[in-house]
């Protein structure tokens, strides 16, 4: 029975990624489900630095860019296979994010937001001025991943994939907070000092969760890289790391469920307010001043408390 | 040999000098308090010996060995567990996480081992889960166990910060005004269960205002004026000395 009740999350949304295919009725909306999962997946690993261990970082997309131009990069130049680059990828971001890490990591609040916001940017520019390789402003065409003598093509079997790798996400994610190295992190969220005294390294931490979660942002570059065929620099732009961060925000600080709402909430949301023609990045905008207005914990925290429990998540 | 050595300590904030030269030894086993009339450097000297503060001057050792400067996270890994007169609860986390927190050190901290939720890892923190209930029932807090941090009385927050202290299971355990803004009944209380703890063998060092409860569970005690070393010796010993009485109730002349 405990197993039964430990996974139950974990059940319920493997049913919801089975049976969603049963009312998507074109590929329109495979196409959404799809980028929903990408967001999710980053959005998660963003979730335990911004949420769970308090540190805001303004520069994720960096990383997803970073992911995503070694995708298309290492095998249209260089002849790697895609899966060597994607993992090449993955391991740039993290060596990038750990040697900043630390430095940055000394700063805190309105410092760290500004270290990371100047981080992203630069990542940007490299990537926009680096024609030769990343096709500059325009960007580049990007081969298709395939695996052994199976190439991922098309929006249903990338649904699929992308399925996987969410339960996968969401699964480790759980587990992480709810381990010995998730508790030393949310406890220095709570207190720095007291988390000291109990023995926790706070600057490991801050470093190793940093490092986490751009070495996923920079996967789930290199699948949208794979995904849609073709990267441009608008990928690791300054507009995507403050997506990333509202989807955070709205679905909620430190909830792992608050991680999906808002990621399927704000990829859906200009879809659904396009019949607005022109005026949806208006009412896009109001919609999030109504939210952080009254409900400034984020969606899931708040609503959780509103109809009983708690409002944190575990 | 004395567990912890305090040798000519001293630290100035700016032209401030909280604490100066200002040296005790403390026995194992034994509950030493520190008191003093307020501002007169007894929660520099904890940040001081704990690690929150890098001293200016001075030598601390324990066990014999220096660990002046050395940083907290360090002196945890050496026995060393503290309180805190402001309360440091993690207010975004339960109650029992904030004690199992106090356990860090003795678990597998591995990052990759726990996003796959090894079944050693999971094991050990079910096992801790019940190690924490048992601590919270030892300071009398069973009935908060699935509370958040968040929704619990002061009081109880108070007694929450020593469970979680003593989860780490130290040699030698800082208070630091355990027994402050709390009702005598409170007092009491917490009186019993530093008693408690010492007598599980802990060392206890002690800062506190209730004088009651100072004299009557303190083996040394230690008194600070201005930052610096009154006098130190025996409940008794300290109560008679004239020196204490005028720093407390100003002196005659």
């Amino acid at each position: 029975m405990k197993m039964i009740s430990r996974h139950k999350p974990l059940l319920i949304l493997a049913g919801v990624l089975l049976l969603l295919p049963l009312v998507l009725p074109n590929n329109f909306y495979y196409d959404i489900a799809i980028r929903m999962a990408i967001n999710a997946i980053i959005v998660l690993g963003l979730n335990l630095l911004i949420g769970f261990a308090g540190q805001i970082s303004l520069g994720h997309a960096g990383f997803v860019g970073i992911g995503a131009y070694a995708s298309a990069i290492l095998p249209t130049h260089f002849g790697w296979h895609p899966l060597l680059a994607m993992t090449a990828g993955a391991a740039v971001a993290s060596v990038i994010a750990a040697i900043v890490a630390r430095p940055i990591f000394r700063l805190k609040g309105h410092y760290l937001a500004m270290a990371t916001l100047g981080l992203g940017i630069i990542i940007a520019i490299v990537i926009k001025n680096e024609a030769t390789y990343t096709g500059g402003p325009d960007g580049m065409a990007v081969p298709a991943l395939g695996i052994g003598g199976f190439t991922i093509n098309g929006e249903k079997q990338w649904y699929w994939v992308l399925a996987g790798l969410l339960l996968f996400s969401f699964w480790a994610s759980k587990n992480l907070i709810d381990s010995p190295f998730g508790r030393a992190l949310r406890a220095l969220h709570g207190s720095e000092v007291a988390s000291q005294v109990m023995g926790v390294d706070i600057v490991r931490y801050k470093v190793a969760i940093f490092i986490l979660s751009a070495f996923f942002a920079s996967l789930m570059g290199s699948v949208t890289a794979h995904y849609i065929g073709f990267v441009t620099p608008n990928i690791a732009d300054f507009f995507h790391s403050i997506e990333l961060v509202t989807m955070v925000v709205v679905g909620g600080m430190a909830s792992i469920y608050g991680s999906l709402i808002g990621a399927v909430l704000l990829t859906a949301l200009p879809q659904a307010l396009s019949t607005f023609e022109g005026w949806e990045t208006v009412v896009f905008g109001s919609i999030l001043i109504f939210c952080m207005i009254f409900m400034p914990r984020g969606l899931v925290p708040t609503l959780a408390e509103r109809f009983g429990g708690r409002g944190e998540d575990k | 040999m004395a567990l912890l050595e305090v040798e000519n300590l001293s630290i100035a904030f700016g032209g401030v000098k909280a604490v100066q030269n200002v040296s005790f030894a403390v026995d194992p086993g034994i509950v030493y308090s520190v008191i003093g009339p307020n501002g007169a450097g007894k929660t520099t000297l904890f940040n001081l010996i704990t690690g929150v503060y890098t001293p200016s001057e001075g030598e601390i050792r324990l066990d014999g060995q220096s660990i002046a400067g050395t940083a907290p996270h360090e002196l945890a890994l050496r026995g060393m567990a503290r309180t805190f007169q402001n309360l440091q609860i993690c207010m975004n986390m339960s109650a029992l996480e904030n004690v199992m927190v106090g356990a860090h050190l003795q678990l597998d901290r591995n990052l990759i081992k726990a996003m796959l939720r090894f079944p050693a890892l999971a094991r050990r923190d079910d096992q801790l889960r019940d190690e924490a209930r048992g601590l919270m029932r030892f300071v009398g807090l069973d009935a908060y166990c699935n509370l958040g941090a968040n929704s619990m009385p002061y009081g109880a927050l108070k007694r929450l910060e020593i469970a979680r202290a003593l989860a780490a299971k130290p040699r030698i355990l800082f208070l630091d005004e355990p027994a402050a803004g709390l009702n005598s009944k409170e007092t009491a209380e917490i009186d019993e269960l530093v008693q408690k703890v010492a007598e599980s063998g802990i060392t206890v060092v002690l800062v506190e205002h209730d004088m009651k409860m100072v004299m009557n569970i303190s083996d040394r005690i230690l008194v600070l004026d201005y930052g610096k070393k009154l006098t130190e010796g025996t409940a008794q010993e300290v109560r008679e000395n004239p020196d204490v009485i005028a720093a407390y109730l100003g002196s005659t002349v």
